[in-house]
């Protein structure tokens, strides 16, 4: 663990992000966004409300607005901090004297990756004191945003892994960035409709006497705001396994699958980065 | 030692290299000589670990290049032709950098960084950024780099390559230096003259074909057949003309009427060259010198090159 941690591209990337005045900047209009989203919330509920004071319940729901929020950062900002990694190298005309290092692939995979993956927990962390605003007005627990903060992480980390690969795989950043961003739309909003039509189609197959239907359940599993309000409204959970006829909890499934995707695409990213010299044996 | 045997790298139906065999000694300087796109690069990168040969094989001290390509790379130490650097990084975190890359522990990396930046002449820039150094100081920083981890075989593509006339020669220099240390170094470059006195040995290449490989003597020797020949003689040279045009091994001659001289290539053996200055001295041509123009590795170049061409 200490060799991982110690891994010399993980330490170059670091150093090179924080010295870069863009980072700071992020993480400055982050928190900025988010400061004037909660403190927004709070103003209205409780002066142009009319109650002059804030309910749990509406402590409830600024915490499940904060939560997709923060989901919504969380795929914008991962793909455009990692889907450059290697490209980026690439393009610096960096890469062949990286890739002539001691270094395995999987160091260098893992350094870039981790790395943005740090940053992005950085942000995350950063935007904790603003979250537990929530906590002066009761209605949710330490466990839930913990909770919320696991699914983030994952979450993160797999479309971080993606974007990773696809900066192996292509040429250009901006091929890279197309793609990942392709891929966060097509998991977190077409996943979505493929439900919807999935759903009406087996309402309308099976008139409406609801079978069993592992697509539509697959479709939901998968899809990341689906899942997070599963996590968020576990009564709108308990709606979906009625309407799939599936009563598996969603965020395994979610998690199974977001680790195994990650894990194919540091896998494919390891194996693509250098040439295989043995191939043409 | 590095060993090639049958090389042939091919891009589609393109032809990179093709069936390129030669070995360079261990300790020794290889000077590889050719146009821009003749293949020098791409052989390079093969040696370098970072491209597939299609066919053919590669040794570094008796390690192959495509079976443990990892133990390859700790032997070398590969200075590409075009190369970036991590702008926000200073001279020394660079090396450091890349000394942890080579897995060197930090009591290993604090002692060669200092060390390296004294052999390229860069102690003064150890606390500057890497993107406010000049062309020739990143040149030098980069080799700096690829010695970090103290490789017995060092890659050089187009080092001097882009550099003013003074940063050429320090380049020269330290090269020099890293030869004196006992280095195996592969230097590539298409300013033919600054090989010729630094290596041991040249290899000429041309759309990726090996044209000649061996010392600078053994292939003006072996490939130039044709001598550049100048002959002044006092007086109207309208008569030398006449007499040098006649020889059916003269070719391409130039006069010079201001200086009174011919200059010709001539085709023949010594014998031949002999038989010719006595055949002009008896038709009576007042011949003042009969000299054979000292030819440099830019005109064996030229001269392979030329061939291949016209075959």
């Amino acid at each position: 663990m200490k060799e991982m941690l110690a891994n010399p591209v993980l330490v170059k990337e670091i150093k090179l992000r924080f010295r870069n005045a863009k980072s700071f900047v992020g993480i400055l209009f982050y928190l900025l966004a988010m400061g004037i989203f909660v403190l927004g919330f709070i103003y209205l509920e409780t002066s142009l409300g009319g109650n002059g004071f804030f309910r749990p319940d509406d402590s409830l729901l600024l915490f499940m607005m904060i939560s997709f929020i923060q989901l919504g950062f969380i795929l914008f900002i991962t793909p455009g901090l990692t889907a450059g990694a290697i490209s980026t190298e690439r393009e610096k005309q960096t890469l062949n004297m990286l890739l002539t290092t001691s270094q395995t692939s999987f160091q260098i995979i893992f350094g870039k990756l981790t790395a943005s993956v740090v940053f992005l927990l950085l942000l995350i962390v950063a935007g904790l004191p603003i979250y537990s605003l929530v906590f002066l007005y009761g209605g949710v627990s330490p466990g839930q945003v913990l909770g919320i903060m696991l699914f983030n992480f994952l979450t993160l980390f797999a479309f971080g892994s993606i974007g990773v690969m696809y900066s192996v795989l292509t040429r250009k950043t901006i091929v890279s960035m197309i793609s990942t961003y392709g891929t966060m739309f097509f998991f977190a909003g077409v996943t979505a409709f493929f439900l919807l039509l999935s759903v009406q189609f087996n309402t309308l197959s099976a008139q409406g006497t609801g079978p069993l239907s592992p697509i539509s359940y697959f479709w939901g599993s998968i899809n990341p705001v689906i899942v997070l309000t599963s996590l968020l409204e576990p009564r709108m959970g308990q709606d979906f396994y009625e309407m799939t006829g599936i009563d598996f909890p969603l965020w395994i499934s979610y998690t199974v699958f977001y680790l195994l995707l990650s894990a194919a695409s540091v896998s494919l990213a390891v194996r693509r980065l250098r040439v295989n010299m043995h191939k043409y044996k | 030692m590095i060993e090639v045997d049958g090389l042939t790298k091919k891009f589609g139906s393109f032809y990179a290299l093709r069936d390129l065999t030669m070995t360079i000694d261990g300790g020794t300087v290889f000077g590889y000589v050719g146009a821009n796109g003749a293949g020098k690069s791409t052989t390079f990168s093969i040696i370098a670990t970072l491209l597939q040969p299609t066919a053919g094989e590669v040794k570094v001290d008796g390690i192959s290049v495509t079976e443990k390509p990892h133990e390859v790379r700790r032997r070398i130490g590969y200075m590409p032709d075009f190369f970036g650097v991590y702008d926000q990084l200073k001279a020394d975190e660079y090396l450091d950098f890349y000394g942890a890359s080579y897995g060197l522990d930090r009591i290993e990396r604090r002692a060669a960084i200092p060390k390296l930046l004294e052999l390229v002449n860069l102690e003064q820039k150890r606390y500057e950024y890497v993107d406010d150094l000049s062309r020739g100081m990143k040149q030098r920083l980069c080799l700096a780099r690829a010695l970090i981890h103290d490789p017995d075989i060092l890659i050089l593509d187009e080092p001097a390559s882009g550099l003013d006339p003074r940063a050429r020669v320090e380049m020269r220099e330290i090269l020099g230096h890293l030869r004196t240390m006992g280095k195996t170094i592969l230097i590539s470059s298409h300013i033919l003259p600054e090989l010729a006195e630094l290596c041991d040995t040249i290899g000429v290449i041309d759309s990726g074909e090996l044209k000649a490989f061996g010392s600078v003597r053994a292939i003006q020797e072996k490939l130039q057949s044709e001598k550049l020949i100048t002959v002044r003689v006092k007086g109207d040279i309208r008569q030398a003309i006449t007499f040098f045009e006649q020889d059916p091994s003269i070719s391409r001659m130039d006069a010079d009427s201001g200086k009174g001289t011919v200059t010709f290539l001539y085709r023949g053996a010594e014998e031949e060259q002999i038989a010719l200055l006595k055949k002009a001295l008896t038709a009576g041509l007042p011949v003042l010198s009969f000299a054979e123009e000292e030819t440099d590795l830019e005109d064996v170049y030229m001269a392979i090159t030329e061939r291949s061409d016209s075959a």
